[in-house]
């Protein structure tokens, strides 16, 4: 069993949403802490064992009546359930020094370079750019944040319990209404990280995914001030025609696209939704396409979501993808 | 005696099982043909009351019985700023819901044609800014506000500031206002 | 009407058993669906409205229908009878807690039949199962359901502690009660401290949603925590109440199949009441991502960790009882080994979810399912299932198929190690619980596959178990009073037992008391026998008390008798004399009373 624990280990345990496979701060002392449990577990784990075999198959002369018991024996085994007992209270002493200062190394993060407010909502998340001031932005389901800075994350439920959790960077942390939370993220390298809402929140809790886009600082600062911009007026015809569709039918009255007479906040603000790597909090990667099929059936792809199914027609429902893919 | 104890007990069963299937069922998908069918309301020439559409029958009634389309109606209340004009049915610029009167009848298609529509003296037509689904789900929820006898799937306390007894324990009942109170004097029914 | 209104425990003890391993059944199928479903990436099987009710009703149906009631139950049965007494204490709530019950999971499953099953997660928190995000009567019904069943539990519960504490067979004083009494005594103690905060939260609930009160309010100083400290101040004993009477199974089988008393009496006791104390210590640990003052959380995982010591001390004393012994390995014995070698992984993997940092990275994924699995199924259900194949010819007369307890055996073992660990890498490679889908390009499509193909074993290992019970109450070998050779008293009385359980009331000087008088039980007589009278005795050395039909005039005698003491050949051991309302003259039981007198009986 060992043995294929640590095959499995090593076969599960890549990919863009581990706690295994960390890139984060808190996430790579988390790491250290739990490969040490694992590995004090696994040789405890091993110890029973061997001793339940020895037990049950040790060559043995015959008992007497069952309640005949031996005193010398009796005594031998009260010192070795003693000994067993204070290795295990030794054990879990060390876990919990362990476990203590970890958290502490975890809690004592210095100065924040960037806070950023998160709401969880059914199921979606807002973001929004609070300081420093002249990075000030809104958008929704990606993260981008620069590598080896401390990010303050401010964590609220906007209408039931979310939790956010990005187990390659750090551990997770409830979203609750009427509780705000908050959490330090800080990634050591570049990559996308994928993130999912981990507290149960109804119907489409398993759409609820956004990443964290760990950037160079440079990267970072041109990505925020093109976010900042408002969305460009569309030349095309197709994406003008789309333009049109989308503000004159029920889409502007729930998203807002900066720039334009949208101003709806009951969903995602979409000025860049062309940019976004996904789409419908990482239900489908954003292509002219995908953008498409899920105006189309939203219901289809995620059924009980809030974005309502809207009668288009083939035209309208083309220019409209046109346009939203063309909000870079 | 036996066999109509049976033949009783068998359709009070299926009596149950039915209510509880229209009542709690989650249609989360309609289909864009039965979205259109319902469109089709026929509205009295002066606006006021009329018949739904066929398929709303056929469909149980679903946005008057069933408890999710109210729930959803009534997060719509909320998320269209119905709240700016209406208040939590106590009125304002627009009409109280909580009174018991209603200036175009209390019939679900006329809410509807409110809503879709709008009205004279100030209420907007949603029709570009919702669905016919949601504009059902809405006028399912605001029958509900201003209904005087309790719908059994009415909706509980929204988790905000406690401004009027809850949906299900049915607020107009206990704040119907007897006398006339007309905010448009031409339009409504009069004691 | 007799079917109705019976009230022998052993009765209604075998319904509650049947009716939850019913419910199991149920559960399994459930279980089924949803590996069903989540064998591959975005499948349709089930809509995620469904799939939310199915995994609300799996774990409700498993914690409320199957696990609290069935060990409760084996308890209804097997204590009035370990303890030597004619019926369980308050017979007539008894047969109440049953039908309320029934009621409870009658509730829940026609609600999910006409699809308005709870899909707000077993916990239900709020603002999820509040009035706002709360549709429907979905989250009623589960509000009303864990009103049903805990009443019910409470009511088992005050009747075990009264049964122990106040039935006792003459001469079984607080040190020679059976451990299985003993865990059962915790237990009850545990749930009488732990319902009353779920059946308060249920009400609340259902007074937010119906009624318009604002516990969960946060807009009117309501708190959404509140609920998750009320719901684990229950829900974490609740998990004892679970493991601590299977652990009571496991010290019964282990001393009969080991063949010597269980090791470490007093330090087996001990720990059971420290994990019942403890278990009230730690329900933060259930919260650990809500953002809870850091200091506070550190004192939560000492606690939690601290729970592993009783924990270990038991298992250490069961190596030691099996070291020692002769073990004979017939059905029940390899359930308690398959106990020991999964519960001490679901064990030490609870130790590491008790750290907070670990905590926070495992919380709410596959490793939690995995760990509560390990616990729930490896600590509870092993030992449970092992208790059945054990207790069985003393339910049922009859014998179980040793051939297909040990295919059961072996599909169940090895079909669940393979369904449940693998969820453990699960975790860690990042997925959520309570997903009703996962996308394609995440890297968990393998895994669950497997995790779908091996639950199909475990499956077959159930299905088997099934079949060899079903079978054997029809055709097993017929069992005689004592198969196995057991130690305590409820292998001292025909299988299966008569309605009043014991001719005479036994008489016990010892902690193993069909092995401490080989030959020949005690018994006391003057007891009425023509109607349902019986011992109280006192709480701390079980003497003999007040007469227990509540008659007046009551006198005993010690009688030596042989092992069937039934037809037993009276012989007055020795006299002292006096009226058993009198305390003075029996502060021992050695010394106890005879007497001739008016003796009735």
């Amino acid at each position: 069993m060992l043995a294929l624990t640590a095959v499995l280990m090593l076969a599960g345990c890549t990919g863009w949403q581990s706690a295994i496979d960390v890139q984060g701060a808190a996430a790579i002392s988390i790491k250290q802490l739990i490969f040490l449990f694992v590995a004090v577990c696994s040789v405890v784990w091993a110890m029973v064992m061997a001793v339940l075999i020895r037990a049950l198959w040790r060559g043995r002369e015959e008992r007497g009546r069952p309640a005949d018991l031996d005193p010398q024996t009796e005594r031998r085994m009260t010192r070795a359930v003693i000994a067993a007992t204070a290795v295990t209270v030794v054990i879990v002493t060390v876990f919990t020094t362990a476990s203590f200062f970890t958290t502490r190394a975890l809690s004592l993060a210095s100065h924040d370079d960037l806070t950023i407010k998160v709401r969880g909502q059914q199921w979606w998340w807002s973001v929004e750019y609070l300081s420093p001031p002249e990075r000030r932005l809104q958008t929704a389901n990606e993260i981008h944040i620069p590598v080896g800075q401390n990010v303050r994350l401010q964590l609220e439920g906007a209408d039931v319990i979310h939790s956010f959790w990005v187990p390659n960077l750090a551990g997770k942390q409830d979203l609750i209404p009427g509780r705000p939370n908050t959490l330090t993220i800080r990634a050591e390298r570049p990559g996308v990280y994928r993130g999912q809402c981990a507290e149960f929140c109804g119907l489409q809790h398993a759409h609820m995914a956004f990443l964290v886009i760990a950037e160079e600082p440079a990267a970072f600062e041109r990505w925020v001030n093109s976010q900042q911009q408002s969305a460009t007026d569309p030349s095309d015809a197709d994406v003008i025609a789309g333009q049109q569709v989308f503000l004159s039918r029920p889409c502007a009255a729930c998203h807002a696209i900066r720039g334009t007479s949208a101003t709806g906040t009951t969903g995602p603000d979409l000025t860049h939704v062309g940019g976004r790597k996904y789409i419908a909090a990482g239900l489908l990667e954003t292509t002219r396409g995908s953008l498409a099929a899920w105006i189309a059936d939203p219901q289809t792809l995620k059924p009980g979501n809030n974005m309502p199914m809207v009668p288009l027609s083939a035209d309208e429902l083309r220019s409209v993808s046109a346009y939203l893919a063309s909000l870079k | 005696m036996i066999g109509h104890m049976r033949i009783l007990q068998v359709s009070l069963c299926i009596a149950v099982a039915m209510a509880g299937c229209q009542r709690e069922e989650r249609q989360l998908r309609l289909d864009p043909p039965v979205a259109a069918a319902l469109d089709e309301i026929a509205l009295m020439p002066n606006g006021i009351s009329g018949a739904p559409p066929e398929v709303f029958f056929a469909l149980g009634r679903p946005y008057e019985t069933n408890a999710y389309n109210l729930s959803q109606g009534k997060r719509l209340y909320s998320w269209f700023g119905c709240k700016a004009c209406h208040a939590d049915g106590q009125g304002g610029a627009g009409p109280a819901f909580l009174d018991g009167w209603w200036n175009y009848g209390p019939e679900i298609v006329s809410i509807v044609a409110s809503i879709r529509d709008g009205r004279p003296h100030g209420m907007p037509a949603f029709r570009d800014k919702m669905t016919t689904e949601q504009i059902w789900q809405l006028a399912g929820y605001v029958q509900t506000i201003g209904a005087y006898s309790v719908k059994t799937a009415a909706p509980g306390r929204n988790d905000d500031k406690h401004v009027r007894p809850a949906e299900n324990r049915g607020p107009a009942a206990l704040l119907f206002d007897e006398g006339p109170r007309p905010l448009h004097s031409d339009q409504g029914p009069r004691p | 009407m007799g079917f109705l209104t019976t009230v022998d425990h052993k009765i209604i003890a075998r319904r509650y058993i049947i009716t939850s391993f019913v419910f199991l059944a149920l559960g399994g199928v459930l279980a089924l669906l949803m590996r069903l479903q989540l064998a591959q990436p975005e499948a349709r099987v089930l809509s995620p409205d469904r799939y939310n009710q199915i995994f609300t009703m799996h774990g409700a149906n498993m914690m409320f229908l199957f696990a609290v009631p069935v060990m409760e139950a084996m308890g209804v049965y097997l204590v009035p009878l370990m303890v030597g007494t004619r019926n369980i204490a308050f017979p007539r709530l008894n047969a109440f807690s049953y039908w309320i019950f029934l009621a409870g999971g009658a509730l829940l499953w026609i609600a999910f039949a006409l699809d308005m099953a709870p899909d707000v997660g077993w916990f239900a928190y709020v603002p999820l199962s509040g009035p706002q995000y709360g549709a429907g009567k979905r989250a009623d019904i589960w509000a009303q359901m864990i009103t049903f069943t805990e009443i019910a539990a409470l009511a088992v519960a005050v009747e075990i502690v009264v049964t122990v504490l106040k039935q006792r067979a003459p001469g079984m004083s607080l040190d020679r009660i059976p451990l299985f009494v003993w865990s059962m005594l915790v237990t009850s103690f545990v749930v009488i401290m732990a319902m009353p905060a779920i059946v308060f939260l249920s009400t609340s609930l259902i007074l937010d949603r119906l009624v318009g009160t604002h516990f969960f309010n946060p807009a009117e100083g309501g708190d959404v925590l509140l609920w998750q400290h009320l719901f684990w101040f229950f829900g974490h004993p609740e998990v004892y109440i679970i493991f601590l009477p299977a652990v009571g199974m496991v010290s019964s089988i282990v001393e009969t199949f080991a063949r010597r008393p269980v090791f470490g009496y007093l330090a087996m006791v001990m720990a059971l009441i420290a994990t019942g104390m403890l278990a009230f210590g730690l329900w933060v640990h259930h919260m650990f991502a809500t953002g809870l003052p850091r200091l506070s959380e550190s004192f939560f995982t000492a606690s939690s960790m601290a729970i592993a010591i009783p924990a270990g001390i038991q298992v250490f004393c069961w190596l030691a009882t099996l070291w020692d012994g002769a073990p004979l390995f017939r059905t029940p014995l390899l359930f308690v080994i398959g106990f020991i070698v999964t519960f001490v992984i679901g064990g030490l993997t609870g130790v590491m979810a008790a750290s907070v940092p670990f905590d926070t990275q495992v919380h709410d994924t596959y490793f939690v399912v995995a760990h509560f699995h390990y616990v729930l199924i490896g600590g509870a259900v092993f030992p449970l299932l092992g208790g059945i194949y054990y207790w069985f010819p003393k339910i049922t007369g009859r014998m179980m198929s040793e051939t297909l307890g040990k295919w059961a055996f072996w599909l169940i073992f090895v079909g669940f190690n393979l369904t449940f660990f693998p969820m453990h890498i699960l975790g860690l490679a990042g997925m959520p619980r309570r997903i009703y889908t996962y996308q394609p390009d995440m890297p968990w499509y393998g895994l669950n596959m497997f995790v779908s193909i091996s639950s199909l074993v475990l499956v077959a290992g159930f299905f088997v178990f099934f079949v060899d019970a079903i079978r054997s109450v029809r055709a097993g070998v017929s069992a005689a009073e004592n198969p196995w050779d057991a130690p305590t008293l409820e292998w001292a009385t025909a299988s299966p037992p008569p309605s009043y359980n014991f001719a005479q009331i036994p008489v016990v000087n010892g902690l193993n008391p069909l092995w401490d008088q080989p030959a020949c039980l005690m018994v006391a007589s003057g007891l009425r026998t023509d109607r349902r009278e019986l011992i109280v005795s006192t709480v701390a050395a079980a003497n003999p008390q007040v007469p227990g039909g509540l008659t007046g005039k009551f006198d005993l005698a010690i009688l030596g008798c042989s092992r069937d003491h039934r037809d037993a050949d009276r012989v007055d051991l020795h006299a002292v004399g006096g009226r058993l309302g009198i305390r003075s003259s029996c502060s021992r039981i050695d010394r106890l009373v005879l007497a001739q007198g008016n003796a009735r009986g």
